[in-house]
């Protein structure tokens, strides 16, 4: 670290509670500088503080190494430090005038894809990282497929280490025209590419006084002033109910409310309503936002939701608006990463969890497994071991109303659960994997089934 | 609600759909808790009368009013508490009509079971006594206000974070956690706890306390107090050991950042004695909160990590 800037100055209250949340991942390896940057990052924005420093310092020199290792501030588990790996996702903090953020850490090699599709299931914003000296490699391409599978709106490369190629130009836009074709051919909506260089600070908070030809804005600039939030107008809008509150004391005797979070658009009071998988109608007559009452609340609050009649809902149904209902099925298709050590398998008898619901579930067929770096296709690989990414046939005991993952991250999105040892298995996105109709070109042998 | 929106319109980049961040973390908890009362069949609050587990209380009344909290109160109690944090413990017990547990130290070393620690901090001693009432009550999901940024071993915590029948924390056999899609199977015996407060910050704490108007015991806000320096820390003089003779006690302008175990919990100096005075004084504060005032944590690297291991909160 050879950060010379002063900490920030502390901001007043009101701006303290004025300010959005951002939630990004960042993916990538020591090698990419990965650790300089969030270590930049957390320590410009005052983040580090004075005794994390000091028992990072201390640990270090206990190492041997001269300057404080800044990996040591994430890497929390003692398996880690003994390693010296990033094993688990770290969740870190930080905030600026304009935002609070919240950085999901993830390892970036190959044996930790469950981990970076876990950081990336919540995130708005994915940083791929990638070394000006290598270009895009084979590790960057993964990063952007899963950025692209788990439909993270955002995508920010990072070309790293530019002070190494001298700050040249040629260098930064060869990289960012390669990486942006390829991740807009894979379906992710906005790539934003900016050349950096972690170590010697340059267009990570501050700008660059050794790249003139770069006129966009720094990394931390990007990320304050990204937006977080989706136009509500297109979205599905849809409730899973959580919990059914009941007072029944003196003081409300029939007060019955729908406790959930909106999981995509916005409900109104007044708006006729369906509850699934009942196929029930009614209306909404009040919205209760915690305490206060309002005519409209959207995602992602939470919220009670009282109807007009008296219908039979219970948790794990879901409440959508009547003329935008989403059809009931029975049959899943949908890609998934595995997550858990044992393979997933056809035949396999699960639990299957979306929004509020658990149902029983089975694994029919796995038509095909997909190896992110290239995305060449593995047809019927007959089993999907930890870390695959891979296309499955699921038939439920129930009918489920799932959107496409593509519609809506919430509720086309699934877990597997094994029902013997309660295991999370599989995390499951319903529908086409990438958002393009004919997004690549499938090296290996394309037998149809379709990415 | 009048705040919802957050006011962008000097930035110009977020819809008037996006919400604050105290919001978002707001209504974040409100669906853990939820999820919580929809899937387990008997769940816990650990209330220690601290900022973090009062905060705790407040998001729980809110989730479920207007109908009562689906949940009783566990108190681990060291038997080193500070006198204002356990009147306040139980004048909110009656106010909300809770129902509170207590598992005491204090009892297990009267009887035996425990024995007191050289240096006198009874910190590491609740495991044992949380985690007999865990099992006595059959409690199977525990409400714990951890924050992720308080320790770099809780950095790595779930949200729903699952525990054997002896409490035991294995980091290597997490479940992943993907969208807000929370697993709590778990066996007979077994048990969940859960952190609606993972992805809080000490200011975010603060801040929501602020916004929200909730009481907190007063020792939190700068008050004299006769203390005595051990280990870098502001101690207060008391039956539970301190001072020693070396030690020599003075009265100082000091307010606590943590309550926890007396015999471990250090006062820091401030003058800070409203709320915005405190939010003002942690955004400029260049220590973390449990580096400035819990002296159990600075033992080793992994201190945290191999008390979460064998139970601990």
């Amino acid at each position: 670290m050879t950060s010379t800037t002063e900490p920030t100055v502390p901001l007043s209250v009101e701006q303290l509670s004025a300010t959005t949340l951002l939630r990004f991942a960042t993916a990538g390896s020591v090698d990419d500088g990965k650790s300089t940057l969030v270590g930049r990052l957390l320590h410009d924005s005052k983040s580090v503080l004075t005794d994390q420093l000091e028992a990072v310092e201390h640990a270090s020199r206990n190492r041997g190494q001269d300057t404080p290792d800044l990996a040591l501030l994430t890497d929390g588990l003692r398996a880690e430090r003994e390693q010296g790996i990033t094993i688990d996702v770290a969740y870190r903090y930080f905030a600026t005038a304009r935002r609070r953020f919240i950085l999901a850490d993830t390892p970036g090699h190959v044996q930790y894809t469950r981990n970076m599709v876990t950081g990336a299931s919540t995130a708005e914003l994915t940083v791929v990282l990638v070394d000006a000296r290598n270009g895009v490699v084979e590790q960057t391409r993964r990063h952007a497929a899963i950025a692209a599978l788990l439909r993270v709106p955002h995508v920010v490369l990072a070309v790293n280490k530019m002070d190494l190629v001298e700050y040249k130009e040629s260098v930064f836009a060869a990289i960012a025209e390669e990486f942006t074709a390829y991740a807009s051919e894979l379906g992710v909506p906005e790539i934003t590419a900016i050349p950096i260089s972690a170590l010697a600070g340059d267009n990570v908070v501050d700008p660059s006084a050794n790249m003139d030809w770069y006129g966009g804005p720094t990394f931390l600039e990007h990320l304050e002033t990204v937006p977080v939030s989706h136009d509500l107008t297109t979205c599905h809008a849809r409730l899973p109910v959580q919990y059914v509150i009941r007072p029944q004391t003196a003081e409300h005797p029939d007060y019955r409310g729908y406790a959930g979070q909106i999981a995509a658009g916005a409900f109104r009071v007044g708006e006729s309503v369906t509850v699934l998988p009942s196929g029930r109608t009614s209306r909404i007559s009040a919205i209760d936002l915690l305490g206060e009452p309002v005519d409209v609340a959207w995602t992602t609050q939470s919220v009670t939701v009282l109807l007009e009649d008296d219908v039979d809902i219970s948790r794990g149904d879901l409440l959508v608006p009547t003329k935008d209902a989403p059809a009931t099925t029975q049959d899943i298709e949908a890609t998934v990463c595995h997550v858990a050590d044992a393979p997933l398998t056809i035949g396999h008898r699960v639990l299957l969890k979306h929004g509020t619901r658990t149902v029983k579930a089975l694994v029919k067929d796995i038509p095909s497994r997909l190896t992110l770096d290239d995305l060449s296709l593995h047809p019927h690989p007959g089993h999907l071991d930890a870390n695959d990414i891979g296309r499955v046939k699921i038939r439920t005991a129930e009918p489920l109303p799932v959107d496409s993952y593509a519609d809506s991250r919430r509720t086309g999105s699934f877990i597997l659960i094994d029902p013997s040892d309660g295991t999370t298995l599989t995390a499951g996105m319903v529908g086409e994997s990438f958002a393009s109709p004919e997004p690549v070109k499938a090296e290996a042998d394309d037998d149809g089934w379709d990415f | 609600m009048t705040t919802t929106v957050a006011d962008v319109s000097e930035e110009g980049t977020d819809s008037p759909y996006a919400l604050s961040h105290l919001d978002a973390l707001e209504s974040e908890a409100v669906h853990i808790f939820r999820e919580v009362a929809g899937e387990f069949e008997r769940p816990v609050i650990l209330f220690s009368g601290g900022k973090d587990s009062i905060v705790m209380l407040h998001l729980a009344l809110k989730a479920f009013a207007p109908a009562a909290v689906p949940f009783s109160l566990l108190h681990v109690d060291t038997g080193h508490n500070f006198p204002e944090v356990l009147e306040y413990r139980d004048r909110t017990v009656k106010k909300h009509g809770l129902r509170l547990h207590v598992a005491s130290v204090q009892d297990y070393i009267d009887r035996g079971a425990l024995k007191e620690r050289p240096d006198g901090t009874r910190n590491p001693l609740q495991t044992v006594p949380l985690t007999e009432k865990i099992q006595a009550e059959r409690f199977d999901a525990v409400f714990g206000g951890g924050r992720r940024d308080e320790e770099k071993a809780r950095a790595k915590e779930r949200v729903f974070s699952l525990r054997d029948e002896f409490s035991q924390w294995d980091p290597r056999r997490q479940r992943p956690e993907l969208w807000n899609l929370y697993n709590g199977r778990h066996a007979p015996g077994e048990h969940v706890r859960v952190f609606p407060l993972s992805n809080w910050t000490e200011l975010d704490v603060w801040q929501y306390i602020a916004r929200e108007g909730i009481e907190l015991p007063e020792i939190y806000f700068a008050h004299e107090r006769e203390v005595f320096q051990r280990a870098g820390m502001w101690l207060t003089a008391g039956e539970w050991g301190g001072p020693k003779e070396s030690e020599s006690v003075e009265t100082r302008l000091v307010r606590y950042r943590t309550v926890g175990d007396m015999s471990c919990t250090g006062a820091v100096d401030s003058d800070a004695t409203t709320l915005d005075a405190v939010i003002t004084e942690i955004a400029a504060s260049r220590l973390t909160e449990r580096g400035a005032t819990r002296a159990d944590d600075k033992m080793s690297e992994a201190a945290m990590e191999d008390r979460k291991r064998e139970g601990y909160f």
